[in-house]
């Protein structure tokens, strides 16, 4: 690759690059998001690419191997252009029939086409998907587009113009205004201003300062920033040389987790891509501006995430966090001056400063501009990645862009914010999602996690579950997070085993209060929210297991009842053999009675029973009727 | 010095959070100084697994910490890097890395210890990883889990006797509309259910 020298010269390589594209006349995208390489998109893609050589179509037919199309569903997903048609969980066994019939003669292959959950119609292309419908995807723009091991495909669609853009024509200060006035908060969880941090960095004096981008992405069962890395890596290397011009720093450090070897990989190949054309290195586009970026591995630890942990790891050593002030942007990586971001806030840098503030802030509401990435997971129909933007409702989100519930249940609740965050229900359905919003109802936006949740979930036990992460997790510098979070997670076991009391729960809350109020880091200041939020909006839920021992979810093992149904039972005594703690009583032919407080649960009885007459109750006081 | 052969301890423990672990971590315990820079002798001795750090192993880790300048910045990624080379880190292997940077042992097993990706104890031949996510946990991955503990007696951070499987807890792989994900080695089996367990394990039955 021969260095890119000067803008014009980055704008003529564009230009040429785009008219090459157009000799082909199809293209197909197979997803190479790790959902889809789990399964087998790499196999398929490299038959896919056999067969067209095999044929001879190669000059005609291009097949890209890009990031995750966010419908992970149903993947491996191929999408056919121009007509956008969108293939679903497609075999490596498929592809001659995609290349035949669908590329040599034009017909699609109906039966791999999605099929509408409430319709049930073959929906012909993606535009025409209720999961699309509503999405607007600024962060995730080349997801799905551009293959991400080529920095050619990501000049090709407006690659670092944006960079060449602020170099030739603009100084920090006019770079930092722009981010300013787009409205743009941080997208790692906390939401503060992008373009204050900037400033605030940019006007700290040292002799060395440091962009950090956070691609920790700690909160379980989130993927955002994960399916940005491995789809569009050089949009995050684009905008740290950016923010690095912007507040006056020539290096870049990208923190990500070791758990994540695609996007590692992937994000390598493009710094190592960037620097061969001379987007990173000294003398930037003829510039005079110096910026490179190194990689630093996170190692498993959630807390490693808030800042200060991060930039201690950074420096090898544990990740404890430490008392704020003073902030990074004072003195941060090394004792200096140090902006971090969250990934998909960088993702939005280049496209703010290509379209400009004012494009941004017309998008979403009052206080929160743009859009927000959620990792949609749980009890609905479509799990995905999907880009909304803010003020959508979770109505919206989740009955029209996530296609429902799973399996015609009902919806019980929505955990957003992950481990930091709460649990909210169907009165909050139709709030317009923001920052502020979220927060106002118990909740958070947090880093995007969203976890749909049935009426066989019980409540209870997500909030021990987080409980469990938390208390796993916690560094153990400060003790309410350390010791408080622990005993919560006690009593909340205490509750899901049914020996809770309504005391408890009043502990519950005091403690939990008291976490927040003392806890050094946003760890222990936002763990016990799942607690709370669950407490404030299922107070009925728990009440049943203190009170009634019941668990309406029929999760809580201690709280189901082994009940012998006297009309079917003979009374042949194979339970009340079988039982290992004799808690089966009854004479030969007489129906039998399980005693509810020996019986330990174990089910042996209801395995032996050849008659069907023990089953699983939620409920064993028989109603007295007077 | 570093070619003697010592016999080892391996721990699993994590000292991040004194509360959840049992007592006896070296790190808070009054060390002797002649302590400082090597693991005590009951330490070594709760054995298990028993290694022998060569005269070349013990240069290999050496050469890792001079390729990063023997920074002691760079611990973590010397510590990726050897853990890489040899599956895991034990003891002595962290006596060397204290060496080769300059600094105490214990601020070595400190950070070892600190982080859930560093491992004291190697991981079986087919190290078998449950994504404990929420995403998985909603989806069932909890009674998953419990099936393989079941099936391989034995628990989570352990390994079998026979060095053949290893179980361990991830959070998310990214792998969501596959929930509940099970990973072994690199092969990554989706929606799985307690049920289908015994098959996955079936697909490592060595012949
Ligand atoms: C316990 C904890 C975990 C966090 N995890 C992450 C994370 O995984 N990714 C992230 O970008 N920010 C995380 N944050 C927020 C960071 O501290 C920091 O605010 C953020 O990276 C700043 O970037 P932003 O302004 O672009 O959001 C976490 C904060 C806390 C308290
Ligand atoms: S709040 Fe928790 S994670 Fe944060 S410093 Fe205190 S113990 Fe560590
Ligand atoms: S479930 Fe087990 S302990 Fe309970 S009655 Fe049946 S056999 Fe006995
Ligand atoms: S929660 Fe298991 S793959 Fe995401």
């Amino acid at each position: 690759m021969t260095k890119v020298k000067t803008l014009p010269e980055l704008i003529k390589m564009k230009e040429t690059l785009v008219s090459q594209r157009a000799c082909y006349s199809k293209q197909l995208h197979v997803c190479g998001g790790t959902g889809c390489q789990a399964a087998q998109s790499k196999t398929l893609d490299v038959t896919l690419k056999e067969i067209v050589t095999d044929k001879g179509l190669d000059k005609d037919v291009k097949i890209t191997m890009t990031g995750c199309f966010g419908f992970c569903e149903k993947g491996p997903i191929v999408k056919v252009l121009p007509d956008h048609t969108f293939y679903t969980e497609v075999k490596p066994t498929d592809a001659r029939e995609i290349i035949d019939e669908h590329v040599v003669k034009g017909n699609q292959v109906e039966r791999l086409l999605y099929v509408d959950p409430t319709t049930r119609e073959h929906v012909p292309n993606s535009d025409k998907m209720e999961f699309y419908k509503k999405q607007l995807r600024i962060a995730l723009r080349n997801c799905g587009e551009i293959n991400p091991e080529d920095i050619h495909d990501y000049i090709e669609n407006d690659g670092y113009q944006a960079l060449g853009k602020v170099l030739t024509q603009m100084d920090a200060q006019q770079t930092i205004d722009i981010i300013k006035k787009s409205g743009l908060r941080g997208r790692g969880g906390g939401g503060f201003p992008t373009g204050l941090k900037w400033e605030i960095t940019s006007k700290s004096q040292a002799d060395q300062k440091y962009v950090v981008c956070n691609a920790d992405e700690g909160d379980p069962g989130a993927f955002m920033d994960r399916a940005i890395l491995e789809g569009d890596p050089n949009s995050i290397i684009e905008a740290m040389a950016i923010c690095g011009y912007a507040i006056g720093a020539s290096k870049g450090l990208v923190y990500i987790r070791a758990e994540y070897p695609l996007a590692i990989s992937r994000l390598k190949k493009a710094i190592a891509q960037a620097r061969e054309l001379g987007l990173l290195g000294d003398d930037i586009l003829g510039t005079g501006f110096n910026f490179d970026i190194q990689l630093r591995y996170g190692a498993g630890a959630f807390v490693c995430g808030e800042e200060t942990a991060l930039i201690h790891s950074m420096e090898g050593k544990r990740g404890e966090p430490s008392f704020k002030p003073p902030f990074p942007s004072v003195s941060g990586y090394q004792g200096k001056p140090t902006n971090v971001n969250n990934v998909e806030t960088f993702a939005n840098i280049p496209v703010i400063i290509n379209k400009g503030a004012e494009w941004f802030a017309s998008i979403g509401t009052e206080k929160s501009k743009g859009t927000k990435v959620f990792a949609l997971a749980g009890k609905i129909n479509n799990v995905g990645l999907i880009e909304v933007p803010m003020g959508i409702t979770l109505r919206e989100i989740i009955f029209e862009i996530g296609g429902g519930i799973k399996d015609g249940k009902k919806f019980k609740a929505v955990q957003t914010g992950g481990p930091s965050g709460g649990c909210l229900t169907e009165k909050h359905l139709d709030t317009p999602i923001d920052y502020d919003n979220l927060t106002a109802v118990g909740s958070m936006m947090g880093s995007g996690g969203m976890i749909v949740l049935d009426e066989d979930d019980c409540m209870v036990s997500v909030a021990k579950f987080y409980l469990d992460f938390i208390v796993e997790e916690s560094c153990g510098k400060c003790s309410p997070c350390r010791i408080g979070n622990k005993r919560l997670y006690e009593i909340l076991e205490k509750i899901t085993q049914g020996k809770g009391t309504l005391e408890d729960l009043e502990k519950l809350k005091n403690l939990s209060n008291v976490i927040k109020d003392t806890s050094l880091c946003g760890l222990g200041q936002t763990s016990p929210n799942p607690v709370l939020s669950t407490l404030q909006n299922f107070y009925d839920e728990y009440i049943e297991h203190v009170v009634d021992k019941k668990c309406r979810a029929g999760q809580c093992k201690a709280l189901l009842y082994y009940v012998i149904d006297e009309n079917v039972c003979i009374g042949c005594t194979a339970c009340k053999r079988s039982c290992p703690v004799n808690a089966i009583t009854g004479d030969k032919k007489q129906p039998h009675v399980i005693n509810q407080d020996i019986c330990i649960k174990c089910g042996a009885c209801e395995e032996k029973c050849a008659f069907d007459a023990i089953s699983i109750k939620l409920e064993h006081k028989v109603k007295v009727v007077e | 010095m570093i070619s003697k052969i010592l016999t080892d301890t391996a721990q699993t423990r994590s000292a991040k959070n004194p509360e959840t672990k049992k007592s006896g971590d070296p790190v808070t315990q009054e060390l002797k100084p002649a302590a400082i820079n090597s693991f005590s002798a009951a330490e070594k001795d709760k054995t298990k697994v028993k290694i022998k750090l060569s005269e070349d192993k013990a240069h290999k880790i050496l050469e890792i910490c001079a390729s990063y300048n023997n920074d002691p910045g760079e611990l973590i990624n010397v510590l990726h890097e050897t853990q890489g080379e040899f599956g895991y880190l034990p003891a002595e292997v962290q006596e060397v890395v204290a060496q080769g940077l300059g600094v105490s042992t214990a601020q070595v097993y400190g950070v070892v210890t600190f982080y859930s990706y560093f491992t004291m104890i190697p991981k079986g031949r087919f190290p078998i990883s449950i994504c404990t996510g929420t995403a998985c946990y909603v989806r069932g991955a909890e009674k998953v889990l419990e099936e393989f503990k079941r099936e391989l007696n034995i628990g989570v951070g352990e390994t079998t006797e026979d060095g053949k499987f290893s179980i361990n807890c991830l959070r998310c792989v990214g792998a969501c509309g596959l929930a509940p994900v099970v990973l072994v080695g690199e092969k990554v089996y989706g929606r799985v259910s307690p049920e289908s367990v015994k098959t996955i394990l079936a697909n490592y039955e060595e012949k």
